[in-house]
């Protein structure tokens, strides 16, 4: 059915540290790996060994520059990968119900054998989280690790999702959103987690904590010091200076 | 947006069917025997046209049939509802009115309505999506309406209705560009917002997720061919409403009408592929391009 639930008992969701995150792709890789392997069609790679190699996955990186008025620019890597919206509008477009967003926990799915390919929910994801498999002909989008988190096949540690519990920086956390008790949330309250696009209004659960403020330095007016002969120099070069200027 | 052929084929053929069959329904002026069999046969074949063109650019064609069934949340299945309800109930009278020289005006009238519910659908599907800030906005819908229904009126060679139509189109295509040009700034939505960072400074991309294409970029992100925009939407309001406008002025004959069709169907084609390139989706701030 693809009227979203009124409330989902529990909001299970990412939080992503920018702060933290080193850019290192692990979580890509990791990500791609486990849902190659595993739940639904695999990630297929198109010209992998050619000269314009592409594929599809569920979770990339990109990085930011933000210059500062007062501060030296900063670099932010930035992964991104679906937000499991409350007011998800990929859910709702879907002509078969192929897509969904489960009342128990909060994930959005794609029922991939009631996909037709459609390719509208990915044109109403306003974060870009959902790609067509250019083999398989589905949507694929971020399933939370769902046959992971409950898999008791799996040693404790390991339920969680593959980007979490390969990320070497710890900057990535996943837990309930939904109850303020929770570590994520308490996380989120403390550091100041933001939503992405709020003004999209789809009422994500994934959030991002952003960077700490920085040590500042009291920088000298580094401008100054590239400067390799000063205007107007005093004592014996600027003697030497002005009866060479005369010459 | 990426301009497929497809869609902007489906789009213009079917609105224009579906656009006959509202006038053929509404019978002002019932044709019957022979020339009902051709019109009728022309506005089931152009829509139906258009219907399959759009199952063969899925993915999984043979899933169709489970597109009927989300109704309640979704325009694209309400579309695919409307569309095969509309052809059916005006089946009887069509084949009274080709067979047995008698229109049957229930299911006219009912079949007509139908049909305009099917291109609203259509116009819907596209106007919804609000991370494409210039379609999510009213002035799409009187767009895809007036474009089908003045395109149906020049195939039921009404041209009075067809002339007030053709400058209506005129007039709504003229809104839905000037506004849609401000659509994204109103929006609200810029690579801060996008990246939540906005407040800390300025904010662009360093380096994209990877160097190569993905199915989001050519989906979504269509750069090129906007440069030519203010030609491309002279063309499209010149062929698509003024000329044909003009040329229904002069004495009718199946000339002047097959002329002012053509021109007609020629510039909404130019108007729909813009309709696509011109579109920016929200989604292109993460890979620094709009």
């Amino acid at each position: 059915m693809t009227t979203l639930p009124q409330s989902t008992r529990a909001k299970l969701g990412l939080v992503i540290d920018l702060d933290t995150c080193v850019g290192c792709h692990a979580c890509v890789i990791s990500c791609k790996g486990w849902n190659t392997e595993n739940y639904g069609a695999p990630l297929s790679d198109l010209d992998a060994y050619g000269a314009e190699p592409e594929g599809t996955f569920l979770n990339r990186v990109h990085s930011f520059e933000v210059t500062r008025d007062s501060a030296a620019p900063m670099v932010v890597h930035f992964p991104k990968s679906c937000l499991h919206c409350d007011n998800a509008p990929c859910v709702t477009v879907c002509p078969t119900g192929a897509s969904y967003k489960r009342s128990e926990d909060g994930i959005v799915l794609v029922n991939e054998s009631a996909c037709i390919g459609c390719g509208l929910c990915a044109w109403a994801c306003p974060y870009g989280a959902r790609e067509m498999d250019s083999a398989e002909k589905v949507m694929k989008k971020c399933t939370l690790c769902v046959d992971r988190i409950y898999n008791e096949n799996l040693p404790e540690e390991d339920r969680e999702p593959a980007c979490v519990r390969t990320c070497p920086a710890g900057a990535r956390h996943f837990g309930d959103l939904g109850d303020p008790e929770s570590a994520v949330s308490k996380l989120v309250a403390e550091r100041g987690g933001m939503d992405l696009m709020p003004e999209q209004g789809t009422k994500p659960v994934n959030k991002y904590l952003p960077p700490r403020p920085r040590d500042t330095l009291a920088t000298p007016d580094l401008a100054s010091l590239c400067d390799p002969a000063p205007e107007a120099a005093s004592g014996f070069l600027g003697w030497l200076d002005r009866t060479l200027e005369r010459l | 947006m990426h301009p497929a052929p497809s869609l902007i084929l489906f789009t213009v053929l079917s609105g224009a069917g579906f656009g006959l069959l509202v006038w053929l329904g509404l019978g002002l002026r019932a044709p019957t025997g022979l020339a009902a069999f051709v019109l009728f046969g022309l506005g089931y074949g152009l829509a139906g046209a258009g219907l399959l063109a759009s199952v063969f650019h899925l993915g999984h064609p043979e899933r169709a049939l489970l597109a009927f069934t989300q109704w309640r949340t979704s325009w694209l299945s309400r579309e695919a509802v409307l569309a095969s309800a509309t052809l059916l109930v005006m089946a009887p009278n069509a084949a009274a009115s080709s067979f047995a020289a008698t229109p049957l005006p229930i299911f006219g009238w009912l079949g007509a309505s139908l049909a305009l519910a099917t291109i609203l659908a259509t116009a819907m599907i596209y106007t919804q999506i609000r991370a494409v800030p210039r379609w999510h906005h009213w002035s799409t819908p009187p767009v895809f309406l007036l474009a089908a229904l003045a395109g149906g009126a020049l195939l039921a060679n009404r041209t009075g209705i067809a002339t007030a139509l053709l400058v209506a189109l005129g007039l709504a295509m003229f809104a839905h560009w000037v506004m849609g040009d401000r659509q994204f700034a109103r929006a609200g939505s810029s690579t801060g917002s996008a990246t939540g960072l906005g407040a800390l400074g300025r904010t662009r991309l360093l380096e994209p997720p990877h160097s190569g294409q993905n199915y989001l970029l050519r989906e979504m992100v269509h750069v090129v061919g906007r440069k030519h925009a203010f030609k491309l939407r002279l063309f499209a309001l010149g062929l698509g409403a003024v000329l044909p406008a003009l040329i229904l002025l002069l004495p009718a004959s199946y000339f002047t009408i097959a002329t002012a069709l053509l021109m007609h169907l020629t510039g909404l084609l130019a108007q729909r592929w813009l309709f696509f390139a011109e579109a920016e989706h929200v989604l292109g701030l993460y890979y620094g391009k709009r």
